[in-house]
């Protein structure tokens, strides 16, 4: 008997049973479009966070105050200053691999203009910020380190609060805002980034000369330095040695013992994204244990089917048998059966991601993304379950007696 | 006289039960030669069925010898009897079993799916068959769209279709009323013209009287061995009245 014939017969074995067909990978159809759907969405979120971070630049340090050790009595990354102004100098004199280097103080802010008003996150830095953060300008440009220097109230503006404030971008520049109550001349709005990586609103931001914002906005810390310090480099291997060397230089800089753990910590932005593509990973891992208890669900659920479908057909199975057919075609036609079945449910349940995905996508802008190995992984391992499932019954078929099977009432 | 087609010597079938064993068979043998019409008949229980079953190759003796077309097969494994009864044999059943839902021509093609002939030659093969049984103009009919009849036809019509040497058939007759069953007699003794061997179990004498030889068994024992002119089907359906035979 060819292959041909065999799933001709197996197909219409199914479709004289539609609906119970239908009922039986329906926990197939569910699993497998399930998965599919939140596949999609979690590929989607990681390729979101995935651009956000090549936004960001990977070739990028973030020094910040406090320690990293989680053990003892230590306060966390920030809580207490411990960095200082000159530290930042010294980074971009006594260094090799660091090519740029710039403060970041950051407070959160009441903002005025045009007599609204708005709360948002003041930062204040030097004009290198603008580079090793690789942001550009939509009108406007940054300030100089003339401005740093002479404490100069002037402010670049994030898309977002030019949005609350002024409504139109080109207004913005040249006009007056009050920052707590300190009017600043506007000077820049910046190119719109969209979220960050941690799902912020990167553009409800205000930037301001370093000096200046340590004088009007923070105030109070003399020497440290309230923030933190941004580092680029040239490469990602020059990132990496750029963190031993700004290491030992800090180290050295506050004077630290051996026995002594470092002061301040330095992460990569590198490290921070892997971090958040391990959770997705596990995420992942998560999604593809419910899609293998699906298949199983759905695989039993087939069994199940298949050996009504053996004991309602044993008259059928006997007199293939009796005109012929070997246990092995019976076993074969069985098999493939179940297969059909089991593909179908998958390629439904596909259908039904498909659907899913498309539908978050559209109705509510979600981020999805549908990976062809997850379809084909989806659809192979229905078509296993078919085969592992539908073996035992087609082997109980395959060993039917002729003679009892055709006497079966 | 020519080599014989079935050649079945001291055959024996017990059936064990969980205590007591039934002795289907003591010790039947049977020689049969192309062309034969031959009827077996016996009380109920008397081992009709489980001699067919035997010559089917559906079953294999306890102990005996049973050559089929020169081959020595009562030891045969499943996946070889199965071949056999593909390619030599041909069965009629009591209760037809046909595939339900499935057309008269897909029914007949069966055999030869599982003989591997292809599709174009399956189907005219079968259109032919069935034409042969006078169901030419029947071919999309399913099981329930035909008279019993028609679907012992059919199923005369399967059993043909891979060209077998023998036909078995237990009881076919057995369903229908008794002017269809002397069409059947006349389409087995048409096939028999044509060469095909066959063997049927029958309970009824009239039904007997059209074949050549008739086997009379009891308590899984040939009684007696006659062989005899048969009744022409054709004529006695042209006599046929109501309340006849
Ligand atoms: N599978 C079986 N297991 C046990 N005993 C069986 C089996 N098949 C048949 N028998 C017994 O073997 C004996 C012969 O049965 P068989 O079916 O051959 O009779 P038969 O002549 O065909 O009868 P009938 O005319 O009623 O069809 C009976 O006593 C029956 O009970
Ligand atoms: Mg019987």
């Amino acid at each position: 008997m060819n292959i041909f014939s065999t799933f001709r017969v197996a197909v219409l074995a199914l479709l004289l049973n539609k609906m119970r067909s239908f009922l039986t990978v329906l926990g197939i159809i569910i699993g497998v479009g399930s998965v599919i759907a939140m596949v999609a969405i979690g590929e989607g979120a990681k390729a979101e966070v995935q651009r956000s971070f090549d936004k960001m630049g990977t070739n990028l340090l973030v020094i910040r105050s406090g320690s990293a050790q989680t053990g003892g009595v230590r306060g966390g990354a920030g809580s207490q200053p411990t960095l200082l102004w000159t530290d930042v100098d010294a980074l971009r004199k006594e260094t090799q691999y660091v090519t740029k280097v710039a403060p970041s103080l950051r407070q959160s802010v009441q903002i005025l203009g045009e007599g609204k008003n708005w709360t948002t996150s003041a930062e204040g830095t030097t004009p290198e910020y603008f580079d090793i953060r690789a942001w550009s300008f939509q009108y406007g440009g940054p300030f100089n380190d003339q401005d740093v220097t002479s404490k100069a109230k002037v402010a670049v503006l994030g898309g977002t609060v030019v949005d609350n404030l002024f409504g139109r971008a080109e207004d913005a520049v040249g006009s007056s805002v009050r920052i707590n109550n300190v009017p600043f001349e506007v000077i820049g709005v910046l190119a719109r980034k969209g979220q960050t990586a941690g799902g912020q609103d990167a553009d409800d931001v205000v930037l301001v000369p370093a000096g200046t914002f340590a004088a009007k906005v923070q105030g109070g810390l003399r020497q440290y330095l309230g923030g933190s310090i941004y580092v680029g480099a040239a490469s990602a291997e020059d990132t990496r040695r750029a963190q031993v060397e700004i290491q030992s230089l800090l180290r050295a800089r506050h004077k630290l013992r051996d026995d002594e753990a470092d002061d301040f910590t330095v992460s990569s932005m590198a490290e921070v994204a892997s971090a958040r593509q391990e959770g997705t990973e596990t995420m992942t891992r998560l999604l593809a244990g419910i899609a293998l208890v699906s298949l199983l669900v759905g695989g039993i659920g087939i069994m199940n089917i298949m050996l009504v479908s053996v004991t309602e057909r044993t008259r059928e199975i006997g007199l293939r048998m009796a005109i012929g057919a070997r246990p092995g075609d019976i076993l074969v036609q069985f098999v493939i059966e179940a297969v059909v079945l089991a593909s179908v449910g998958g390629l439904l349940g596909v259908g039904l991601g498909f659907g899913v995905a498309t539908y978050l996508s559209t109705e509510f802008g979600w981020a999805t993304k549908i990976d062809p190995k997850i379809v084909a992984l989806a659809l192979g391992s229905s078509a296993l379950v078919g085969v592992g499932f539908g073996l035992y019954p087609a082997h109980k078929a395959s060993r039917l007696d002729p003679i009892q099977a055709l006497r079966y009432e | 006289m020519s080599e014989p087609i079935l050649a079945a010597t001291d055959l024996v079938k017990t059936y064990k039960m969980e205590d007591v064993e039934v002795r289907a068979l003591r010790g039947v043998s049977l020689a049969v030669h192309p062309g034969e019409f031959v009827s077996v008949m016996g009380t109920s229980g008397s081992g009709k069925s489980t001699l067919m079953n035997i010559l089917g190759c559906l079953d294999r003796p306890t102990s005996g010898s049973y050559r089929l077309a020169g081959r020595e097969v009562s030891q045969l494994g499943r996946g070889d009897l199965a071949t056999v009864r593909n390619k030599v044999l041909g069965f009629v059943f009591q209760s037809f079993n046909l595939l339900a839902r499935t057309s008269a021509l897909e029914n007949v093609e069966l055999p030869m799916v599982y003989a591997g002939v292809g599709g174009a030659e399956r189907r005219e093969r079968a259109r032919h068959s069935l034409e042969k049984v006078g169901l030419g103009k029947r071919l999309d009919h399913t099981p329930a769209q035909l008279s019993g009849g028609q679907q012992q036809r059919v199923a005369i019509a399967r059993a043909i279709v891979n060209r077998p040497k023998v036909i078995l058939a237990d009881e076919p007759t057995g369903n229908l009323d008794s002017r269809t069953s002397i069409e059947i007699m006349a389409l087995f003794q048409e096939l028999g013209r044509s060469g095909i061997t066959i063997v049927l179990v029958t309970h009824e004498p009239d039904i007997a009287e059209f074949t050549s030889r008739v086997v009379m068994m009891r308590d899984g024992k040939v009684l007696s061995d006659v062989t005899q002119t048969p009744v022409d089907a054709r004529a006695a359906l042209a006599n046929y009245k109501e309340g006849d035979v």
